[in-house]
């Protein structure tokens, strides 16, 4: 939205690039064949070290066996921000490609130079540069003459994608075979020289501050090192991790807690969400030129509970003291901007702070990585220069890392006689959904808190619609309703500490907008399918309807106990496209028996990575839809484990199709969170075409079935 | 401290310890082998399974004393990349994971159960997953990796 028209005369630099614009800390050759990349954004089991790779062999025409990706560094890589929201491909996709182009024509301009023969008669054949007369040189003979200690210019242009060789296959990743023989890859297997452990001591009830602390028994435990106590803050520090976990029971033993802050009914969610002090902003107003004759007005109510990130690894993290200074591993989503926050707290320039990327398990979105990293530069600061080691437990990881925010929706659509849409009012209450660190001027990290002079506790925001927004994130529609109004409500108080997680509100608002949707195409009679390619304009948003729409053979014959349900979205409304049917079964507890799926991702510089992404999103968005809630009574989180908050298994997981919808001429967007709208509405609407009844307040589990039926007319 | 014996990967071991401690603990910690990982420490998520026998059990649940005189293998023990694992070529082959911190878990319940059943159906491999968690949502890739090995095996 309101973005400035580029210029044709002057082109520019990939914003990334621009920021970070000595092409030296994009990639290095070396004289042995190899060339290491090294893009800010990190692997957080998405794919996105070998869609880089990919990006780079192929400007450099080189094969990918000889790109090394180097893991990101605040002590060498580019500033890249945080590796989040989709953008990958595009950001550092786009800089990491005119680095390379441009680095490609520095190399064959030294070559046209020493050969003797004109630039544009040579060419490059896996680093091997040949012009006529069968000329050779190399990359790897002229590396030590190129310097890549300067700028990039905004004057090279990439290949065009009909000459790209990698860009658009399925190259198989490069962090698998690690994965699957078990070399230590993950943070969490890692030992640095002299590694200690340490665990923190967190109390059960929401924020109770520690006003006590006996710690006579922790000493006598074999391999123990320190106690560490600053304000509500606490740990202790041990040899080996079997002595920290044992130091922080008889820890826990001698902990006395103030009373902590209440907790929201979690029975009510919209009543408490709507209740609480908040911020209103319209988002988004369009009026209608000649408003039609309103007959009648539908007004529906939807929510989402809170939602866990639930990785199946604890957070962890690595930090070791060396004087004023100190190198932290961790598998943050942002490098950079976990040491602002470390800088901020421990009031230290940020320059005597390394932050080093390791990879943990899969990340979707803002969760304890930054946390636990505070944790073990606080504990490490008592151990003369020892590394310290810090794991969460289970309990902590799904408790006190940040969750995705609870979202009332509401909306009400103004009817005409005939029975079509003339106005639209959406309007949503929720937390913001973002309260990420290194980007205000206080720290965003837990322990920040609980310190002896604690930093208020963050507030979440919304990022502004040009960057997607944030529990408006998809509120705006995208059909051609003749006027509405988006508002959003955000609270100025967070009981519950929320943050990013994928998709931020895009997945409570694509399920109020799908399935709304459909209520109103059933009450005219119409279906679902037609309804929205009749509202839609943009050609490549009905494609991926009508794709998905064909491949599940829409609209199969009705069977008793068994529904199909199709939704659409275009992620953020700028990004990827996705349409999905699901078809479902059941009358209580629902299973989802297949999803169909159509995506449009523009150009996908990996399909099978692509596929991959969106398989993974639908089959988590299954899991969000049908049993996720995050559970609490008025003074803690009480699903802690995987038992009270279960997660989908093997033997729930329907069967995923997925159509990709390739446009190599069009530029590549991220697909990790495209498909969890589509087919949370999907899932919804075919539970409505199965029992007649609309489920609008999520998960669907048999419970809320049964309500739904109670208070249905 | 007494000290318990069993075989680990094939190799006779020894280990002084606490018998009351988690056959986890004593792999990761003590032995230094970190293919197997930590999920939960409750044996609910099967990222830390192995083999004893020929059945995959939670090692994080497992005390050292009842392993006494077993036969345990781990994900070290299942393949190398120069003599890989039918499942572990077949996970490359299906790029089957997408960020593979329950892989190590999900692969020694499958290869409990090609052990048990060289031919399983596809609902066979999703019944003896059940018990692992995947969060990142390869489970159908997964499934079909299983498959791809079985019938690998079989033809070998």
């Amino acid at each position: 939205m309101n973005q400035p028209a580029p210029s044709p005369s002057s082109p520019k630099l990939p914003v990334n690039l621009a920021a970070n614009p000595k092409l030296s800390s994009w990639l290095k050759f070396s004289p042995q064949g190899q060339v290491t990349v090294s893009p800010g954004k990190v692997e957080i089991g998405q794919g996105i070290v070998t869609a880089l790779a990919q990006i780079a062999a192929d400007e450099l025409d080189i094969d990918i066996s000889r790109v090394q990706m180097i893991r990101a560094s605040t002590a060498a890589s580019p500033n890249e921000g945080v590796t989040s929201g989709s953008l990958s491909v595009q950001q550092s996709g786009r800089a990491m490609r005119h680095a390379c182009a441009e680095v490609r024509q520095i190399f064959l301009q030294l070559a046209s130079e020493r050969l003797g023969v004109d630039i544009a008669s040579l060419g490059v054949e896996d680093g091997t540069i040949s012009g006529p007369g069968n000329v050779t040189t190399s990359y790897w003979e002229l590396a030590e003459e190129v310097s890549l200690d300067r700028d990039a210019t905004p004057d090279v242009k990439p290949k065009p994608a009909t000459r790209r060789a990698l860009a658009g296959n399925s190259v198989q990743r490069i962090d698998i075979p690690d994965k699957v023989f078990a070399r230590a890859r993950f943070i969490h297997d890692w030992a640095l020289p002299e590694m200690l452990h340490g665990r923190v001591l967190r109390p059960q009830n929401a924020r109770a501050k520690l006003t006590g602390l006996k710690d006579g028994n922790v000493r006598t435990i074999a391999g123990f090192v320190a106690v560490v106590r600053d304000g509500s803050f606490a740990g202790v520090v041990c040899e080996t991790e079997h002595g920290a976990e044992a130091a922080l029971q008889a820890l826990r033993k001698g902990a006395v807690w103030a009373d902590g802050e209440p907790l929201p009914d979690e029975s009510d969610l919209a009543a408490f969400l709507k209740a609480a002090p908040s911020e209103t902003t319209i988002i988004d107003k369009r009026t209608a030129s000649s408003p039609g004759a309103k007959k009648r007005t539908l007004r529906r109510q939807y929510t989402r509970p809170y939602i866990a990130h639930a990785s199946i690894a604890p957070s962890c993290a690595m930090a070791q003291w060396n004087g004023d200074r100190v190198h932290v591993w961790t598998h943050s989503q942002g490098v950079y901007l976990l040491r602002t926050d470390l800088a901020l707290v421990l009031k230290l320039p940020a320059e005597n702070i390394i932050v080093e990327h390791m990879e943990g398990a899969g990340c979707y979105g803002h969760n304890a990585a930054d946390d636990v990293a505070l944790d073990a530069v606080l504990l490490a600061k008592t151990t003369g220069g020892r590394p310290v080691r810090v794991q969460w437990s289970r309990e902590a990881e799904m408790s006190d890392a940040p969750f995705g925010a609870a979202m009332a929706i509401e909306i009400e659509a103004d009817l005409d006689a005939a029975g079509e849409i003339i106005d639209w009012r959406h309007s949503i209450w929720s937390n913001g959904h973002v309260a990420r660190p290194g980007r205000a001027a206080q720290p965003a990290l837990l322990a920040g808190f609980e310190v002896e002079n604690p930093f208020p506790r963050m507030i979440s925001t919304n990022p502004p619609q040009a960057n997607g927004g944030g529990s408006d994130r998809n509120a705006v529609p995208l059909y051609d309703f003749p006027s509405w109004q988006i508002e959003s409500h955000r609270l100025t108080t967070m009981p519950i500490r929320t943050s990013a997680l994928r998709t931020l509100g895009a997945q409570g608002n694509v399920f109020a907008i799908e399935s709304f949707l459909d209520e109103i195409a059933a009450e005219r009679g119409e279906d679902p399918v037609a309804f929205r390619l009749r509202h839609l304009t943009d050609e490549r948003a009905k494609d991926v309807i009508r794709a998905a729409a064909k491949r599940a053979r829409w609209k199969p014959e009705k069977q008793p106990g068994i529904g199909y349900g199709i939704a659409f979205a275009r992620y953020k409304n700028t990004g990827a496209y996705c349409a999905a049917v699901a078809e479902i079964e059941g009358a209580g507890d629902i299973r989802v028996r297949k999803l169909t799926l159509a995506v449009d991702v523009g150009e996908a510089i990996n399909p099978d990575g692509v596929i991959n992404q969106i398989e993974g999103g639908a089959i988590q968005a299954t899991s969000w839809v049908l049993k996720e809630r995050v559970r609490f009574d008025r003074q803690r989180i009480t699903s802690t484990n995987w038992t009270e908050y279960p997660i989908l298994r093997f033997s729930e997981v329907p069967e995923v199709e997925v159509e990709l919808i390739q446009r190599s001429e069009m530029d590549p967007v991220g697909a990790g969170e495209a498909a969890h709208g589509p087919v949370s509405a999907a899932i919804a609407n075919a539970v409505f075409d199965a029992l007649g009844v609309c489920v609008r307040h999520l998960p669907i589990t048999r419970e809320n079935i049964i309500a739904a039926m109670e208070q249905a007319p | 401290m007494p000290s318990v014996r069993f075989r680990l990967n094939g190799v006779e071991m020894d280990v002084d310890a606490d018998p009351d401690r988690s056959l986890l603990d004593i792999l990761r910690g003590q032995l230094g082998m970190t293919g197997s990982h930590f999920g939960c420490g409750a044996g609910e998520c099967g990222a830390c399974n192995v083999m004893i026998g020929d059945r995959a059990v939670a090692a994080c649940d497992t005390p050292l004393w009842s392993v006494a005189d077993k036969d345990i293998t781990t994900i070290e023990g299942l393949g190398t990349p120069e003599r890989p694992h039918p499942l572990q070529r077949a996970f490359i082959t299906e790029q089957a994971l997408q960020c593979g911190y329950c892989v190590s878990g999900i692969l020694m319940s499958a290869a409990a159960l090609l052990k048990r059943n060289p031919k399983p159906g596809s609902r066979e491999v999703k019944e003896a997953l059940d018990g692992n968690l995947c969060r990142c949502g390869s489970h159908n890739r997964m499934v079909r990796a299983v498959l791809r090995a079985a019938d690998e095996m079989a033809a070998e």
